[in-house]
């Protein structure tokens, strides 16, 4: 069988970016909250909240190392794999990814040490500028992918000279038609990952009795934040989806399933997209609600994929099914918040056990929900790298043979096999061990400044392996 | 003069410095990472993980930078060296991927402490070798037709390739052992101070040998270094060179704590400065010149505005997070 570097090069992007976006999903919330866990320490003085930060300052060190790691990797895959691309798109979309390490980067990794490790060295105020410096490195880091990533997705402020893009308007480049609903889906979408993790931890706190109080501090702020996040997002994502109804057609006809152009469209609501017959089998549909929800008119008119030459069309049932995915997940969660207005009115949010109980197997959902929708936006954009403009199949690093992205694919699948599951064993392994201090023998020593002698004290301690 | 090439001495000068920050940076916490093996006990272990603990994430941050100022100043370069060393990169990224986690990883995961403490040791040992070997093969230069890379995936191989490759691991060791020198005491300290004997030594095997082995290959650095007034204006470099080299292997028998480290940047200072010699002005050498392979003078204007007030700022705060973590590793604070 012949080894297609193009289809191996995607499966490898794909793998990278998958795993790689599971860390921002969480770190970006996460720090968001440590900074006001922080805050409210350094404005209240009260220990509880001191606790709370050093319990998941704790678990954000390993995510935010992986996330790291995995991070550093993304940019060279632009050389190893898609040097046509970088080569054609370089002169509009690299300061872009250039801003990004300038402005985050440097900002998190810089603080992130006083964050970890300088609770004792610097004052308390320094510290908390610290946690609100990661914080907000974090959320540049966002705003310069997400640009870049939208750039792709809705084109706009650049000329074409020779097959290259060249910027005429990096306002526009920037601001490009889809990043305002992008940024603002995903940054959402990322908080309220970060809150469902939150609120499943907590609830495991108050069901085991160990430091309940704390939990309930964290179990109550965090679905107060999610009372408006989740329908704040289900209408942003509404919105979203209209911007792409306007500015990538193919890609929303794919997401719904939708094949003839036509008035007073349905929603369909489960079916098995069939390419070939260019229609869907065993289909469930709401009368008119498509045509409702996306034109928010009864009779208003919708493209479908059949308008689209073959070869412009995305691949149909990988959108189809996680947008389903996405959507179910977020309505899940509504119904969990809602849930929680009417014990929190009954007064029985902290002692309804079977609540506590869903709020832990929501827990990971918000992964899923951001996986499904990325899955969504970028499956959508195919057979494109640039919408409309230059195909995936142009964009792979000419000098590739499929054995050399095997060769990196295996490795790239062996390593992040051991990392990702390492880091969420070692994330656990913290939560289990809740919100006490960690026992002397696995703690370190650390870097800093000598205030007397310096006296080596660790007990003597045989390998445990 | 067009005022789309003014931009491009400054952005070689930015992207000359951030490389070199790179090296330097990562390659000292490499280094250390790579002495990490010879420490025979696990509280020994800690204090020399602890020396780099809080700041490799920002050092390895320049490498991030370094690439994607290559991407956006020379993207021509960019799309050709990248793909061409598809599998130094690949072996280089894995490794700082193991070395990375190995860090959180270590404290947490007590049972598979080993694992973990190899994945460290072994991983940057691997990443600086890759690294040189990068060095060796953009040294030799690529088969370039048009904007592409059109070599296959193996030609990064080379018996020189593999020298600078070696090379670096022992600059790399140097390195990590000055930065131990200065941030311990006691008997880590009189191991660095053995560990950077030995690394001196065969760094300058290395160095002998990517030398004597350049002009050979390569006619035009052969007149460029041995050929009337060049020979004048740079026989400083390798006079330099050996003069520094004399004076760390003395520091390193002394009381001194920060001269080796010192010494050792400035032997990286006096081979990044030959190796700009012989390649200069070409980014792809003998293929395409700095200017050929810049981005459109709007991108690099873009780019520059931004960069010329954040650099400064990052230095200043990166500047204070090495401040805050100053002097001697000390052992006696807990983790958070």
């Amino acid at each position: 069988m012949e080894l297609d570097p193009l289809l191996l090069s995607r499966f490898q992007f794909a793998w990278l970016i998958a795993w790689h976006i599971l860390m921002p999903a969480f770190t970006v919330g996460l720090a968001s909250y440590i900074a006001i866990l922080e805050g409210l320490h350094f404005f209240t003085t009260k220990e509880v909240y001191f606790r709370i930060s050093t319990f998941w300052i704790r678990i954000f060190s390993v995510a935010f190392g992986i996330g790291v790691v995995s991070g550093v990797i993304m940019p060279f895959q632009f050389g190893t794999n898609w040097s046509r691309y970088a080569d054609a798109t370089a002169n509009v979309l690299a300061p872009l990814f250039a801003y990004e390490g300038l402005t985050a980067f440097f900002l998190e990794a810089a603080f992130l040490g006083v964050l970890l490790f300088g609770r004792k060295l610097v004052p308390p105020w320094a510290h908390f500028v610290a946690a609100l410096m990661v914080a907000f490195g974090t959320l540049l880091s966002s705003f310069w992918i997400l640009a870049a990533n939208s750039w792709m997705q809705t084109p706009a402020g650049y000329e074409i000279v020779d097959g290259r893009f060249y910027p005429t308007d990096w306002l526009q480049v920037i601001f490009n038609p889809s990043f305002p609903y992008r940024l603002a889906h995903t940054v959402t979408g990322f908080y309220v990952t970060t809150g469902f993790v939150v609120v499943g931890v907590a609830a495991w706190l108050i069901r085991k009795g160990r430091h309940a109080a704390e939990g309930r501090i964290m179990l109550s702020m965090t679905l107060w934040l999610l009372t408006v996040l989740v329908p704040l997002q289900i209408f942003i994502g509404d919105q979203h989806g209209l911007n792409t109804l306007e500015h990538q057609p193919a890609k929303l006809a794919a997401m719904e399933g939708h094949w003839q152009t036509g008035s007073g469209i349905p929603f369909v609501l489960f079916g098995l997209p069939d390419e070939a017959n260019a229609t869907n089998r065993f289909s469930i549909e709401i009368p008119y609600a498509g045509s409702l929800v996306l034109t928010h008119s009864l009779n208003g008119t919708v493209r479908g994929l059949t308008d689209f030459p073959p070869d412009q069309r995305p691949p149909v049932a990988i959108p189809f099914f996680a947008f389903r995915i996405m959507i179910g997940i977020g309505s899940l969660m509504l119904l969990l918040v809602a849930t929680s207005w009417w014990l929190r009115w009954r007064r029985r949010l902290f002692d309804s056990p079977w609540f506590l109980r869903c709020c832990m197997v929501m827990a990971p959902f918000g992964f899923v929900a951001v996986l499904a929708g990325w899955t969504t936006t970028e499956v959508g954009r195919q057979p494109w790298t640039v919408y409309g403009l230059m195909r995936t199949a142009d964009s792979v690093s000419p000098s590739l043979s499929g054995s050399d992205v095997l060769i990196s694919l295996l490795g790239y699948m062996l390593v992040y096999l051991i990392i990702f599951p390492s880091g969420a064993w070692v994330m656990l392994r913290i939560i289990r061990r809740g919100l006490d201090e960690p026992d002397a023998t696995t703690s370190p020593v650390q870097g800093g400044r000598p205030s007397g002698p310096v006296a080596v004290q660790l007990q003597p301690e045989g390998e445990r392996s | 003069m067009n005022v789309s090439l003014s931009f491009v001495p400054v952005w070689t000068l930015i992207l000359a410095t951030g490389i070199f920050l790179y090296v330097l940076l990562d390659g000292f916490d490499l280094g250390v990472g790579i002495l990490y093996g010879l420490e025979p006990d696990l509280a020994s272990r800690n204090i020399v993980m602890n020396a780099i603990a809080p700041i490799w994430d920002g050092n390895e941050t320049w490498l991030v930078l370094g690439g994607l100022a290559l991407l956006a100043a020379f993207p021509l370069a960019f799309v050709i060296i990248v793909p061409a060393l598809y599998f130094p990169i690949l072996v280089m990224l894995l490794a700082l991927a193991f070395r990375g986690v190995a860090f959180e990883f270590r404290f947490r995961d007590v049972e598979h402490k080993t694992f973990w403490d190899r994945g460290f040791n072994y991983g940057s040992a691997v990443a600086a070798f890759a690294q040189g070997v990068m060095l060796g093969a953009f040294i030799q230069g690529f088969r370039v037709e048009g904007r592409h890379f059109v070599g296959t995936s193996f030609d990064f191989l080379t018996p020189f390739s593999l020298l600078t490759g070696l090379a670096l691991v022992f600059g790399y060791g140097l390195l990590g052992a000055g930065w131990l020198i200065l941030k311990t005491e006691g008997e880590i300290q009189q191991r660095a101070r053995r560990s950077a004997r030995f690394c001196l030594l065969a760094v300058l095997a290395g160095i002998a040998g990517v030398s004597i082995w350049t002009p050979l290959m390569s006619g035009a650095i052969a007149t460029r270094w041995f050929t009337w007034p060049g020979i004048l204006l740079l026989s400083p470099v390798p006079v330099a060179t050996a003069a520094v080299s004399v004076w760390i292997w003395r520091l390193l028998g002394r009381e001194s704590q920060a001269g080796p480290f010192i010494g050792a940047v400035g032997l990286f200072v006096l081979s990044y400065t030959g190796i700009a010699i012989s390649i200069w002005p070409m980014i792809v050498p003998h293929k395409y010149t700095l200017w050929e392979a810049a981005s459109s003078p709007s991108t690099q204007g873009f780019l520059l505005v931004g960069t010329l007030f954040l650099l400064p700022v990052i230095l200043v705060y990166t500047g204070w997070s090495y401040w805050v973590f100053r002097g001697k590793v000390r052992a006696d604070i807990g983790y958070h």
